[in-house]
Parts: structure tokens; C-alpha cells; sequence
């Protein structure tokens, strides 16, 4: 009888040792993040160019260039996930099609962000050609993200109640109506919590804008969409595996690596406040 | 114009919408084969997948990629050992063991462990953790298939701890009822009645973890090492796929042999995770939880 217990406790302690490793490999990467790379952070590192090779300087021109990314991706991503999820949640009524759309949705999903930028380069950049480009670029993390906010879209309109549907239709509101006036409203801060959490997925990737849009350095701010642009994950990238200085600009890596991290987790976190603020405050 | 006829035009508006993904999951097949399949002029299928030599920029160059499949198997093998006791140890904790407030907690930070850019774990492989490595063990280079997954199963324990927990929720109450009433302890439960039945749930939560570190390309670019040849320890270094194709595109030159090399090597990638999630798929319909008035 003993022995059920004990085995029990140590069972438990396993699953309590677990969860530990991993609160404390996440804690201590971002304690050990933050202390190294705070030190290089200033006015000055935020708001100016890189001088003399990369080894001095800001990198105001990679965090606009992540915003411009960034910025269109979710500008083409949230339309085309948002009406997808639309179909999917209202009008589809199951059968061959639906089948293939969501195989086609999670397939995406599954797709590896190398094969995107691959993607990127055949068709944006050269097929298209884009050329290297923040619209490359942007069109390549949009179609990355899409399955992200299609799934997130879809969970929040399937969370709205039935009933809701009923009533408007009831009333004698046509479907589309019913849709635009009752149904998004009521799934817009779901709608909300997936797209920002697109946002925080495409401002972190590298591997889909090193041939699509991402430069190792630009003499100038980006002029037009066709400009290629520096970005903050390439930026770590380069600074980290490239030139003769890896060493000497250490603390640049750090604070640029701190920067990227305070804003992808800074964006997930907005997402994740909303949400546990929705779920408590749930109207029905 | 009748309301009905709108309404159609709207529906069908939509269903437009809806197949963009799968017309950009063709349109990602059909550029990585018209890119890739050139280089098959110069050499042949089997010996572009199963040849041991990988020297792209030798003259005449060699284009076998066995030793990148193998270093991509070997990484998210190592990857997974980690990766799946502590991603379902995890999800049980949250699931069943958690106190309500450190659930609150753990499970966000497991969130924000999902949404870490790859290339600042893959910096932190290779700053902190390879020199670390390389003076602890006494070895020659700190990049290498130890490194790699680690930091790959960091990468991965997100991916298989929410979705193993989002299984083991869909348990039926009343199975855990049954099996107290039974006078089993919370041990038993667990072990014998709630993780058999989310173990669909989580058998697909390992293979999307997989399919995750497989075909993740910062952290193997940065920490992998970078040797195209057979590993013979685990302390070796390896070029998975995904990082000779990120390392290398930038030189090749443009629809040379090597450049659509690279594009065939995204082809094995691509069909390699996409068998990964059509299983995962086929799994969690086929062997989806029974509730408990199928009983």
C-alpha cells in the first residue's frame, strides 16, 4: 500500500522538476539576456545608424525596417485570415472542399520558414520581380503568418454564441448583415489576440527575409517598397556570424538581442493581457 | 439585385478568400519543383538523395545530400529525447498537478517560450552555450549535435506541452470520476485512465514538435555547426538542411547548378515536414478521444 503513495510522490516530483527546468531555462535566459545587452542600450544605440563597419552605433535603421516588414505583412495577412476564417466558421457546411481547405490551412502551418523564403525568392523576387524588397518580404511573413490569424479568427467567431446568429436572423437580417454587424463585433478582441500574436511570429522570423528582402547593411533609409531593407533578426544574425569584429561587437549583439526580445515578447504579452482580460470579462 | 443573388455573390466572395492557402501551398510546391528539379539534369534523384558527398562549389562539384537528411534526422532525434518527457511532463503538470495560481503563471511563460524569435536562442547557442561547452567537455568546437538540440528542444517543448495539454483537458470529467471512485490514486489516473485517452492528443503534439525542429533553420544554422559529412559523435558537427540552404543561397550564384540544388534540398524539406503533419493530421482523426457516452 505504502509503495502506491511513493510512487505517486515521485511521479509528481518528476512532473514538478519538469515544469521547473523549463520556468528556469526561460528565467535564466532572459535574466542572462538582459543583464548583457541593458548595458549597450541608450538614446543613442536606438536612434542611429551603424558606423565604421558595423562596429559602432545604432540600429535605428533595422528596427524601422522590422516595422515596415512587420507592418505589411499584418496589412496583407489580417484581410486574407479574417475572410478566410469567415468561410470557414459561418458559410462552410462540411464536404470535399472544407476537407481541402483545412488540410491546405494546417499544411501551411507545418510549411518550414526556410521553404517560405525559398518561396519568397521564386516568386516575389524573381518571378514578380521584386526584387530583394520590403514587399517581398512583407508578402513572404504574410502568407507565414496567415495560418496563425485564420486559426485564431476562426476560434473567436466560433466563440460566439449561437444564439447571437439566432436572434439577428430572427429579426429578419440577411446573413451578410448578420455577420458584419453582429458576429465580428462580438469576436474582434479574439480577432485581435491572434493578430498580435502574427505580429510577434513575423517580427522575429529571419530565415524567410534572408533572400527576400533582409540587407546586411544600407547606406539609406528604405525610399519605397522596392528598397531593400536591414531588419532586426538579420542583424543579430550578421552581427553574431559575419566580418572580423564578432568578438570586439559582443555588446552590440547583446543589446540588439535585447531589443528584438523586449519587442516580440512585449507584443505576445499584449496579447496574452487582452485575453486573460477578455476571458474574465466575457459579456455572455 | 435580389438579396438572394447578394448573398450567393458574398458566400462565394469568401470561399475565394478561404483558398488562398491552398493555392499558396501550390504555388510553394510549384516554385520549389520548377527551381529544383533542374538540377536533376545533372545528377540523378538517387544519387542527389543518398550521395555522401556535398561539395557544391568544388570543381566538378558534388551535389549529395544524405550527410544534411542524416544531420537534420540526428538533430531532431537528440531534440526530441529532451523535447517530449518534458513538453508532456509539463502539459500534465498544467493539465492536473498545478496550483490554480502557478498555473497562471507557468502556463504564459510556456507561451512566451513559443513566441522567442529562433535566432536570438540561436545566438544564445552560440555565444553562451558553445564556448561553455567547448571548455567543460575539452572538445574542438562548442557547435555541434549536443548544442543544436538543446537549443532545438527548447524550441519544440512549447509546441508539444500546449497541444498535450489541450488533450488532456478534452478528457471526460467523468473519467477521472470513475477511475477515484474506483479508489485509484491521482498517480494511477493519470497514468492508466487520462493519459491513455489524450494519448492521441499527444502523440500528435510530439509529431508537430518534431516536424517544428526539423524544419527550424536559425538555431541549426547558428549552433549546428556546419560539417556536410556523417557524424561519427554526438559531439560532431552537422549541416541540417535547413542550414546549408540559409547559408549557402546567398553565394550561389543565380540558376547555377548549385543555386537549384539548394531549391531540390527545400523539396526534401518541404515533403519531409509535410509527411510529418499529414500524419499528425491522419492520427488525431483517426484515433480522436471517444466521449463518454461512447462508452
Amino acid at each position: 500500500m505504502k509503495w502506491r503513495y511513493l510512487k505517486q510522490q515521485l511521479f509528481f516530483l518528476t512532473v514538478r522538476l519538469s515544469a521547473l527546468v523549463i520556468a528556469v531555462a526561460i528565467g535564466g535566459f532572459l535574466v542572462y539576456i538582459f543583464v548583457n545587452g541593458i548595458g549597450a542600450i541608450n538614446w543613442e544605440f536606438l536612434t542611429q545608424p551603424p558606423r565604421d563597419s558595423m562596429t559602432k552605433g545604432g540600429i535605428m535603421p533595422a528596427i524601422l525596417g522590422t516595422f515596415y516588414l512587420t507592418a505589411g505583412a499584418i496589412i496583407i495577412a489580417l484581410p486574407l485570415g479574417v475572410a478566410s476564417a469567415i468561410y470557414l466558421s459561418e458559410y462552410a457546411k462540411g464536404g470535399t472542399v472544407i476537407r481541402i481547405i483545412r488540410v491546405g490551412v494546417n499544411c501551411l502551418a507545418g510549411v518550414p520558414s526556410i521553404v517560405f523564403g525559398l518561396f519568397g525568392l521564386g516568386l516575389f523576387v524573381v518571378f514578380l520581380k521584386f526584387g530583394s524588397s520590403i514587399l517581398s518580404g512583407a508578402l513572404t511573413l504574410a502568407f507565414l503568418i496567415l495560418p496563425t490569424i485564420i486559426g485564431a479568427a476562426e476560434e473567436a467567431l466560433k466563440a460566439v454564441p449561437q444564439t447571437f446568429r439566432e436572434a439577428s436572423l430572427g429579426l429578419g437580417v440577411s446573413k451578410w448583415q448578420t455577420i458584419l454587424r453582429i458576429v465580428l463585433p462580438s469576436a474582434l478582441p479574439g480577432i485581435l489576440t491572434g493578430s498580435i500574436l502574427g505580429i510577434g511570429r513575423a517580427a522575429g522570423e529571419t530565415a524567410p527575409i534572408m533572400f527576400t528582402a533582409a540587407a546586411f547593411f544600407t547606406a539609406k533609409l528604405p525610399q519605397s517598397i522596392f528598397d531593400e531593407v536591414m531588419a532586426l533578426p538579420y542583424h543579430v544574425y550578421v552581427l553574431a556570424t559575419a566580418g572580423t569584429h564578432i568578438e570586439e561587437t559582443r555588446p552590440l549583439q547583446y543589446g540588439t538581442v535585447l531589443v528584438l526580445v523586449a519587442l516580440v515578447l512585449g507584443i505576445d504579452l499584449i496579447a496574452i493581457v487582452i485575453r486573460s482580460y477578455m476571458r474574465k470579462n466575457k459579456g455572455w | 439585385m435580389s438579396r438572394k443573388v447578394k448573398e450567393i455573390i458574398i458566400k462565394n466572395v469568401f470561399l475565394l478568400f478561404a483558398l488562398v492557402s491552398v493555392v499558396i501551398l501550390a504555388l510553394i510546391i510549384i516554385f520549389l519543383f520548377v527551381e529544383g528539379v533542374p538540377i536533376f539534369g545533372v545528377v540523378s534523384v538517387t544519387d542527389f538523395l543518398f550521395g555522401m558527398e556535398w561539395y557544391p562549389t568544388y570543381d566538378p562539384p558534388e551535389f549529395g545530400i544524405w550527410p544534411l537528411i542524416v544531420g537534420s534526422f540526428v538533430v531532431t532525434l537528440f531534440a526530441s529525447l529532451l523535447a517530449v518527457p518534458l513538453g508532456v511532463l509539463s502539459a500534465i503538470y498544467i493539465a492536473e498537478i498545478a496550483p490554480p495560481l502557478i498555473k497562471e503563471i507557468f502556463k504564459p511563460v510556456v507561451e512566451l517560450l513559443a513566441g522567442l524569435p529562433s535566432v536570438v536562442l540561436g545566438f544564445f547557442g552560440m555565444a553562451v552555450l558553445a564556448p561553455w561547452m567547448q571548455e567543460t567537455f575539452d572538445l574542438p568546437t562548442g557547435l555541434n549535435i549536443v548544442n543544436a538540440s538543446l537549443v532545438l528542444a527548447l524550441m519544440a517543448v512549447p509546441t508539444i506541452s500546449s497541444i498535450s495539454e489541450d488533450a488532456l483537458y478534452s478528457v471526460p470529467q467523468e473519467f477521472k470520476e470513475a477511475s477515484y471512485a474506483l479508489g485509484a490514486t491521482r498517480f494511477e489516473t493519470i497514468a492508466r485512465v487520462i493519459v491513455p485517452a489524450a494519448l492521441s492528443g499527444i502523440s500528435t503534439a510530439v509529431i508537430l514538435g518534431m516536424a517544428r525542429a526539423i524544419g527550424e533553420t536559425m538555431v541549426v544554422l547558428m549552433v549546428a555547426g556546419g560539417a556536410a559529412a556523417i557524424p561519427e559523435s554526438i559531439f560532431d558537427s552537422v549541416r541540417p538542411m535547413p542550414a546549408s540552404i540559409a547559408a549557402e543561397m546567398g553565394e550561389a550564384p543565380f540558376r547555377s547548378d548549385h543555386y537549384h540544388a539548394l531549391f531540390a534540398t527545400g523539396v526534401v524539406l518541404f515533403f519531409l515536414t509535410l509527411g510529418f503533419n499529414l500524419i499528425a493530421d491522419y492520427v488525431s482523426h483517426r484515433f480522436k478521444e471517444v466521449g463518454s457516452a461512447t462508452l
